[in-house]
């Protein structure tokens, strides 16, 4: 079970020491493991993380209907013209990681396998540049999850239920949140910096052209990332978002329900029904039945 | 919406890609399929439903239901092969769509031929982050989500069994975490779903086949 609010969460990383420890506290509590047990195998999870990024980095990726792949790697081949070289990077990992996802590739669903590309993104950018032990990174990931498990609680992380911003918009809510506390932000400053990154996304909606996750869904993961590293550098910087975390989390799930059906991952509405994403979609319908036909 | 179990419900699963219910929930439910004809199956005839049949072969619905037969996890890197490694291992995987009535979007009918020959129809449902449901089990309507490990008693209808079953089960310490009962009709063939917290050891199973009026014993584990 997760936090039923940030505020719950607060009080929790207050009397453990921080977000994450707060995180691995209830997990061992709710399934009777140990903290060593629930940071192994976060450290494991983390590992699954690293290996889709740099696969998507290094490797020729292609999805089975040829719609994405290779965008990562050729923007980590590309040099920054207006933005920093970590920005760019953390950029770069976001669509590798998307694009593992998408070409069938292991990947960690975090919180989606549709959003996965986000967190590792924004986490293994905040390491290097932190230069963060490999242990900090682990617990960030619980910090991650604590909040993510808030989001799920009062809101969902589905993009069924609540289009894209309950997909990409709780990743990047919870990478800002995990990366605060990574660079020595308070627990506060953290729930400050998810709100900053889910208020940035809220209302996005589910359009997945053809219905695959791949486009835009590939791009959000890059958007969403920079979202996500917005408002760390908002929060570090000591801004603060006026409406609390867990509002910000139900204003979210209150929009999702708002979404038409259309919007909501039914690939009838928004990008998905534009002439260009039609035309795509037949052509991937033509192409799936000659290969059936031809008895593949 | 799955239900939040653990932290690693929202960091995780980890699974192939691209879809945590048309990917790795498929899979789920091949393996589920694949747990209640008591091994890989040498036939299987598979209709795909709703979203499911509309965006399963961009998704890699056909792949990760075929791995899940073979007995492969949602995050094997072999997924994306299992239509071919099926092919070659000599397991027969027919895929259609069809309609299957006002069932959930992802659900999927699955018609297999076990090793002995004999037919098992499982229908189940996807119901996102992975979790499953089977909703069919041949006749009968259950609720198997493969959580936990789970018996299919198949028995006549007749005053007393249910009770001899669980008194068996009780006998041994094994908790029962839910039942169900479901019966074709009055004094005819019904069905005891069971699940347990911790698996069933072979000779309880003996002990319930040997109740008078039982049939038919199944240990499915937890996929």
């Amino acid at each position: 079970m997760s936090y039923a609010s940030f505020e719950s969460l607060l009080a929790a990383a207050a009397e453990h020491g921080s977000l994450a420890d707060a995180a691995v506290a209830l997990e061992c509590e709710e399934t009777g493991t140990t903290p060593e047990q629930v940071l192994t195998r976060l450290s494991e999870t983390l590992a699954v993380m690293e290996a889709a990024v740099e696969r998507g980095l290094s490797e020729d990726l292609r999805s089975r209907s040829g719609l994405v792949g290779g965008d990562g790697r050729r923007l980590a081949g590309a040099a920054p013209r207006l933005a920093g070289e970590a920005f760019v990077a953390a950029l770069a990992r976001g669509l590798a990681g998307a694009e593992v996802n998408a070409c069938m590739g292991r990947v960690v669903a975090a919180p989606t396998g549709g959003a996965s590309g986000v967190l590792p993104a924004v986490l293994l950018t905040a390491a290097e540049r932190l230069g963060a032990s490999r242990d900090a990174v682990v617990r960030a990931l619980a910090a991650a999850g604590a909040v993510g498990g808030v989001i799920a609680a009062r809101a969902t992380l589905s993009g069924a239920a609540g289009g894209c911003q309950a997909e990409t918009g709780a990743a990047a809510a919870m990478a800002a949140a995990a990366v605060v506390e990574l660079a020595g932000g308070t627990p506060a400053q953290a729930g400050h910096a998810a709100a900053f990154a889910l208020q940035g996304l809220l209302g996005l909606v589910c359009d997945p052209v053809g219905g695959l996750v791949e486009v835009p869904c590939v791009a959000r993961n890059a958007t969403a990332v920079a979202v996500a590293l917005a408002a760390v550098e908002m929060a570090l910087a000591g801004l603060e978002f006026p409406i609390p975390l867990d509002e910000v989390v139900s204003a979210m799930g209150q929009v999702g329900r708002s979404l038409p059906p259309s919007l909501r991952e039914t690939a009838l509405g928004g990008l998905a029904a534009t002439p260009t994403a039609r035309a795509l979609a037949s052509k991937l319908d033509n192409g799936y039945r000659r290969a059936r036909d031809e008895g593949e | 919406m799955p239900r939040q179990r653990s932290l690693f419900d929202i960091i995780g699963p980890v699974m192939i890609g691209p879809s945590s219910s048309h990917t790795a929930g498929a899979a789920r439910l091949g393996a589920l399929a694949r747990a209640i004809a008591g091994g890989t199956p040498r036939q299987a005839r598979i209709t795909l439903h709703g979203s499911f049949a509309s965006t399963g072969r961009g998704h890699g619905t056909d792949r990760a239901i075929a791995a899940g037969l073979l007995g492969f996890a949602p995050d094997d890197e072999r997924l994306p092969d299992a239509l071919s490694i099926a092919r070659e291992s000599g397991v027969q995987i027919e895929f259609v769509t069809g309609d299957l009535g006002d069932a959930h979007p992802n659900t999927a009918r699955l018609e297999l031929v076990d090793a002995a020959g004999r037919s098992h129809l499982v229908q189940g449902s996807s119901l996102g982050g992975g979790d499953v449901v089977v909703t069919l089990l041949d006749d009968f309507p259950v609720e198997l989500s493969g959580e936990l490990p789970a018996l299919v008693v198949v028995h006549h209808d007749q005053p007393g069994v249910v009770a001899a079953v669980t008194a068996r089960l009780a006998a041994d310490v094994i908790n029962i975490a839910s039942m169900q009962v479901s019966r074709e009709r009055r004094g005819a063939r019904a069905l005891m779903l069971i699940e347990t917290d911790e698996p069933v050891p072979d000779e309880v199973l003996a002990g319930i086949a040997a109740v008078d009026g039982v049939l038919e014993v199944r240990s499915v584990p937890a996929v």
